[in-house]
């Protein structure tokens, strides 16, 4: 959308254009591109997620009435395909969070990403939950000897729950960021500090820019 | 790229890389009138022949290939300008000359729609010396593309962050996984957990022909 250079209302015009330009159907594009980037379940966005779906309602119901009255089929076919591209962002990032449950619900389910999740992704991830310690119960696990039957450890004299799958946090990932961010650590070590400037294209470690994502100065590409 | 064994790293297909930069905007040119369009995603026109307006490119290519309107190429589509950006990408081996991040699919959408009218002449009008535009933009992609393997070799150990000012989505798109699998490899064998106890290691170790350079296996 455009960004407007005018200065002088009190807050960055940036802002403000952001404010009175950016249309849901945006709003739902950067989050979906942010979690399909992202190697981790990202929060749910449940009030986006729920105007996308009450204007996509308005939408479908507009187009009823297209059919009805007899409306030129270029227009009907025009609002369609714009119909289609906000269903394709919708489903997509619904889609793609549910593969990322399918692949760590364990993961999930220990940790505070359940938080993450909405209503719905929780009963999914609760069901996936069952079904496969049922499965792996019955096909794997009771057939092992003593000691080795648990979904989570390796066997019981591992200290902690090595068998959970988790998301890989040490990927790097390609980013943009809205604003300049100041002199930032890049690691744990205090090591390597990095400003990033608005703008410009960034390869890094997830982990490390985590927060900035949730705070959203940074987007992911 | 070669070596790609994870299709999953690359996270967007080139579908869904275009999907993204249909919605960019560009002139047109209507041939018709129409009511203004209330979308989802934005509102748009009345159209007006003969008025310039501007549209999301989706929303130009459906309308062009229905005879609806001619599109305008963007600004920097002209032989002249990308002949600057060509030489002074051909000038500069390490920096990348700031082009519209969409250009590749934004130039590709272009073209498929003129030449797909080209067999009636009407096309011929929108992109004036289109073959040169075209020669030049594949020109641009293969020095660019060229300057991207070249710093991907600069690519060591110490490397924590990369910074690709000006790099455009497809490029993004393509180098991702590579990039990606390399600077973890990195990180990971650069960990300072995995280098434990050098003495030890280094008294275990028969002494065996040079295998080529070490690096920082061996602390003093």
């Amino acid at each position: 959308m455009a960004h407007g250079s005018e200065e002088g209302l009190g807050f960055s015009s940036e802002d403000y254009d952001s404010l009175i330009a950016t249309t849901d159907v945006e709003l739902l594009k950067r989050t979906w591109r942010n979690e399909k980037a992202s190697p981790e379940i990202l929060q749910f966005q449940a009030s986006l997620v729920q105007r996308s779906r009450e204007q996509i309602q308005l939408m479908e119901d507009t187009m009823e009435e297209f059919a009805k009255n007899g409306t030129d089929p270029l227009t009907v076919s025009l609002y369609q395909m714009d119909l289609d591209r906000a269903l394709f962002l919708l489903r997509s990032y619904l889609r793609t969070r549910l593969q990322k449950i399918e692949k760590y619900f364990i993961h999930i389910s220990k940790s505070e990403l359940w938080n993450r999740l909405s209503e719905q992704e929780q009963k999914f991830a609760k069901k996936c939950t069952d079904y496969m310690e049922k499965h792996l119960q019955k096909s794997v696990l009771s057939h092992l000897p003593y000691g080795y039957q648990s979904i989570l450890r390796q066997s019981i004299s591992s200290e902690e729950d090595d068998m959970v799958p988790e998301p890989q946090l040490d990927t790097f990932v390609f980013c943009k960021s809205k604003g300049s961010v100041g002199a930032f650590q890049l690691d744990d070590s205090g090591d390597e500090i990095v400003d990033l400037v608005a703008d410009d294209l960034y390869v890094l470690r997830y982990k490390s820019i985590k927060a900035l994502i949730e705070s959203e100065q940074i987007d992911l590409v | 790229m070669a070596g790609q064994s994870d299709p999953h790293l690359s996270l967007f297909s080139s579908a869904e890389v275009e999907f993204l930069a249909e919605d960019e905007t560009v002139e047109i040119v209507p041939n018709m009138k129409m009511d203004a369009l209330n979308f989802l995603c934005g509102d748009y026109g009345p159209f007006y022949p003969q008025i310039t307006t501007e549209v999301p490119l989706w929303l130009a290519v459906a309308l062009k290939k229905r005879g609806k309107c001619t599109i305008r190429p963007p600004q920097w589509m002209s032989v002249e300008k990308l002949t600057q950006v060509l030489e002074a990408e051909r000038d500069s081996p390490r920096e990348f000359q700031p082009l519209p991040f969409h250009y590749v699919e934004i130039s590709r959408l272009l073209f498929d729609q003129c030449q797909f009218l080209f067999i009636d002449n009407s096309a011929r009008d929108d992109i004036p010396d289109m073959y040169m535009v075209r020669s030049l933009i594949e020109d641009i992609r293969n020095v660019r593309f060229h300057k991207v393997e070249t710093g991907l070799e600069t690519i060591s150990a110490r490397t924590h962050a990369v910074k690709l000012k000006n790099l455009s989505a497809m490029e993004v798109n393509i180098v991702r996984p590579f990039v990606v699998r390399t600077l973890q490899a990195f990180y990971k064998h650069d960990s300072p957990q995995m280098i434990q106890h050098p003495d030890r290691m280094a008294n275990r170790q028969p002494q065996v022909a040079d295998r080529g350079p070490r690096r920082d296996l061996r602390r003093r």
